[in-house]
């Protein structure tokens, strides 16, 4: 005990000779445990430096047209601006819009089913050439017209475009008209008419499927190549799979842009790189930021929560998302609602969580909506001891549903998720207690929805009953997220995302009514609804609010992480105190 | 019919070992093929040692089961309340080793360790041994059949192992195993998994054992012995199993015990890419597969595993080296 005793006091000598030696120079103290989810850390108005991120994977495209990623949704703003954005703010303040290419939000008429913006005066490109309305125009027709072409983004424009000619897009159709239902009157004015009333089109609005793009200048899939920028950086080199360079756009004025500030002299973003050593990077201050935004990897978890001083760089951030399991409804037993009411009851969520990395990779879920959509009402209808499953209740309602003895199903899981096949672990383990015996099928993530867990027909012919799933909306409020899992005009032959199959017409009519609905209080209070009623209906068990735990640099200023990007950092006005 | 060919294989091969012996020549035997190889086993210390541990691991393997009820142990329990939930690692030193759990216990989920490698030790050698028989079978018969008839049969035979071996093999099993979950051979469940890994190790791998029997059968057949069995009346069929299969009981076995370890590294490749053995059941592989992600803050849970692969396979091979020298000397 004594030379351990010795040892480390020796340890405690030499660490503290170093600090008085390195004075100022050492690294800075970390702002506290989830300072950027509460406010803006290392706030600072300093100019120049390079920020560097950097990212495991290379995107598919940085076509601001062609791309879904979040990540791609926030970094593609500091070159391109689109009509509306997301105000820089910490946790939940992340989800105001805000006007962006657009001088104010747009103005609806006709019952929601016609949208105005006026776009801002004197905005260039990086060619010194002025934006007009019909570059908008332009982009929205590109990106989601011309599927063929750039595939990768969504398509919420075509759906809800009013479209009698059946427009073919801007490469097979080459007349100047375009689209008949966008208008622009005017150079800075550009209107938007739907075929029906859709009252949160400014979230669309906010996709950078609106930020301009030049006709003249546009390359189809090749303009990800030689991006022509709006914001307040361009491309100097963009080096496919290797790394991207981005520096000041002179064009970009600030006088036309409220949000951005234009802090560093040069972004650099490093492709390709190994995750564990994005990690070890960001700790040691040689990169600032990890792109994708996904959080640390289990192993750095675990070191870095086990030091105060390191803990005190973390930030253990909400995205929006929800981790369950969709009970099928379509598939027997679970056709019976008692049945689907005793899984509700049985899992252990405590056990779940525990297996996905403990409440650092998410708080347990009794809802539907995250804590961090609109429409989120804290509910807990299947309540538990500690939430760690009532056994008792489960065969209660086993029994209601004519199943006393148990049952055998299957319950599906993506084998590339490792998170994921660990929660249907510790599913299966908490519903052979109450006598369901469930087997686990692992399907690729790539084919989950296209091939396997996606295809109604296919869960009924193996016989799978639960689903594993995460979602996260692709705007934060109730419609955005709701809409896609449990509507019942959201399920399809391929590609289904409304995995229980719930088609229940007083949820469906909930929301239809409740996006044409321009009054947001009346909305809102309809998304906890239906919230509510599929809780009813048990065709979900929410497992846990999906969190994720980001290394915040201390050489990176400015920090803010957005609910809006899935707790990613807001990439926009990220700075640099740059290391000595 | 078989004397014949053991006799002239004693006298010709035992010779050395007699003169060898030839100290207390006092009693000079016939001795046949079988005790001459184990007497050259017995001498190769290392070979013994790789038969022990074989012979020990498929004991322990066979007794899982009950061995983990006799320590109280099961494979499949959580103990959540040793892990600590925001690192996910077992609580205290060595991977939470205790007396309840000497080899401590798995991230995550706190299932014992020592259980889990248990239950893995039969899963692994029942698809090692099943996938052996399998290709064993396939390749022994279309082997024989090649090599005895030759002609149209032998170049049909041969085309068709070629196709076999240029199969992506591990790509295939892959998608293969991810179809199969489905349910096939009317199983599903365990038996299913353990089934379709067996199908898909054992039914790609036969053209291995093929063409060694082929080869030795070409050899073999223009023998004199089997000319007189011919001659004698002696059908197609019988001749194939009653005169040619009893000479290459040899290159089988040792062949066999060589392929073994290798199907034990195939299963745990495929348990480790998920398309194997199915959680919560233990497996080797897939106890690797979970090992991965926290290999540098807990490495005793990589180290168990992968021990028990390593020593597994090297036994394995320690024994068919062995069993290859004492059954085939001119191969040294």
């Amino acid at each position: 005990m004594a030379a351990v005793a010795v040892v480390s006091s020796a340890g405690l000598l030499l660490s503290a000779c170093s600090k008085a030696d390195d004075g100022t120079e050492d690294t800075p103290k970390g702002a506290g445990v989830n300072a950027a989810t509460k406010g803006v850390v290392n706030e600072s108005t300093a100019k120049g430096g390079t920020v560097t991120y950097a990212s495991s994977d290379a995107p598919e495209s940085l076509d601001p047209g062609n791309m879904y990623y979040a990540y791609g949704f926030n970094f593609s703003r500091l070159y391109a601006r689109p009509l509306m954005t997301f105000k820089p703010g910490a946790g939940e303040a992340g989800n105001e819009l805000v006007p962006d290419l657009a001088e104010s939000a747009g103005t609806p008429s006709d019952g929601g089913k016609t949208w105005t913006y006026k776009i801002r005066q004197g905005v260039k490109y990086e060619d010194g050439t002025a934006v007009t309305a019909k570059d908008v125009k332009y982009a929205v027709e590109r990106s989601n017209f011309s599927r063929d072409v750039l595939s990768l983004g969504p398509n919420y424009f075509q759906q809800m475009l009013d479209d009698p000619d059946k427009y073919k897009g801007p490469y097979a159709d080459k007349s100047d008209k375009g689209i008949s239902s966008i208008e622009t009157p005017d150079d800075h004015t550009i209107v938007f008419k739907l075929n029906k009333p859709f009252a949160e089109f400014d979230y669309l609005a906010s996709m950078p499927q609106t930020a301009p793009v030049p006709k003249a200048k546009d390359t189809g899939v090749d303009y990800t190549k030689k991006v022509v920028s709006t914001g307040s950086y361009k491309f100097e080199k963009y080096d496919e799979g290797k790394q991207i360079v981005l520096t000041r756009n002179t064009e970009w004025d600030a006088k036309t842009d409220p949000l951005r500030k234009q802090y560093p002299d040069k972004i650099v973003v490093n492709l390709k790189v190994n995750k564990a050593t994005i990690d070890k990077d960001v700790m040691s201050g040689d990169t600032m930021i990890d792109i994708q935004g996904t959080g640390v990897d289990a192993q750095t978890q675990a070191q870095v929560l086990k030091d105060e001083d390191q803990k005190a760089n973390t930030d253990n951030a909400s995205g929006g998302r929800l981790v369950y399991t969709a009970i099928n409804t379509k598939v027997a037993p679970f056709d019976n609602v008692e049945c689907r009411k005793a899984v509700e009851y049985a899992i252990d969520k405590v056990a779940v969580q525990t297996a996905m990395g403990g409440p650092i990779r998410g708080d347990i879920a009794s809802t539907v909506l995250p804590t961090d959509v609109t429409g989120y009402e804290k509910a807990d209808l299947y309540a538990t001891p500690d939430s760690k499953g009532d056994v008792t209740k489960a065969k209660e309602h086993l029994k209601a549903c004519g199943q006393e003895k148990g049952f055998k199903t299957s319950i599906s899981a993506r084998t590339d998720r490792q998170g994921e096949v660990d929660a249907a672990t510790a599913v299966v383990e908490a519903l052979k207690k109450v006598g369901i015996e469930a087997d686990i099928k692992q399907y690729p993530s790539g084919k989950y929805f296209s091939d396997y867990a996606g295809v109604p027909a296919f869960n009924k012919k193996n016989d799978i009953g639960l689903i594993m799933m995460q979602w996260g909306s692709d705007w934060p409020t109730g419609y955005g997220f709701l809409q896609q899992i449990v509507h019942g005009k959201a399920i399809g032959q391929s590609g289904n995302t409304n995995l229980s199959e719930l088609d229940d017409p007083a949820i469906n009519k909930l929301l239809d009514d409740a996006i044409g609905n321009t009054d947001e209080a009346a909305r809102t209070a309809a998304y906890t609804q239906v919230d509510q009623k599929v809780m009813e209906q048990a065709a979900i068990v929410p497992l846990t609010y999906f969190k994720v735990l980001l290394y915040r640099s201390p050489y990176a200023t400015n920090l803010v992480s957005s609910s809006a990007f899935s707790g990613q950092y807001d990439y926009l006005n990220i700075g640099t105190t740059e290391k000595k | 019919m078989t004397a014949p060919i053991e006799t002239t294989g004693a006298q010709t091969d035992a010779r050395p070992e007699a003169v060898l012996e030839g100290v207390e020549a006092k009693k000079i035997e016939g001795r046949s093929l079988g005790q001459i190889a184990w007497t050259r086993f017995k001498r190769d210390k290392v070979a013994v040692a790789g038969g022990v541990i074989v012979v020990l691991l498929i004991l322990t393997a066979a007794l899982s089961r009950p061995l983990q009820s006799l320590l109280g142990l099961d494979p499949n329990a959580f103990n959540q309340d040793l892990i600590d939930p925001n690192t996910s690692l077992p609580k205290g030193d060595f991977g939470g080793m205790s007396w309840d759990h000497p080899l401590g216990v798995e991230p995550k989920f706190g299932r014992d360790i020592l259980a889990r490698i248990l239950e893995g030790s039969w899963v692994s050698l029942v698809v090692a041994f099943g996938a052996t028989l399998l290709s064993n079978a396939i390749g022994v018969v279309l082997g024989l059949v090649a090599g005895y008839y030759g002609g149209r049969v032998d170049t049909i035979v041969s085309r068709l192992m070629d196709t076999f071996l240029a199969f992506p093999l591990l790509l295939f099993a892959i998608a293969i195993s991810a179809t199969l979950q489905g349910g096939a051979f009317g199983l599903e469940g365990l038996p299913l998994h353990i089934s379709v890994l067996i199908f898909v190790i054992g039914f790609f791998n036969w053209p291995y054992m093929g063409r060694i029997v082929r080869g030795q059968t070409l050899a073999l057949r223009e023998r004199e012995f089997i000319d007189a069995s011919r001659g004698m009346g002696a059908g197609g069929p019988y001749v194939l199993f009653k005169e040619l299969l009893p000479n290459l009981v040899a290159p089988i076995i040792v062949y066999s015990t060589l392929l073994i370890p290798t199907n034990i590294i195939f299963e745990a490749s495929l348990s480790f890419l998920g398309v194997g053995i199915q959680p919560p059941q233990a497996s080797w592989g897939g106890m690797l597969n979970q090992a991965v992600d926290f290999f540098e803050v807990d490495p005793q849970y990589m180290i168990v595993p992968g021990l028990a692969i390593f020593i597994t396979v090297l036994a394995f091979n320690l024994l068919g080296d062995g069993l290859r020298d004492a059954l085939d000397p001119r191969s040294r």
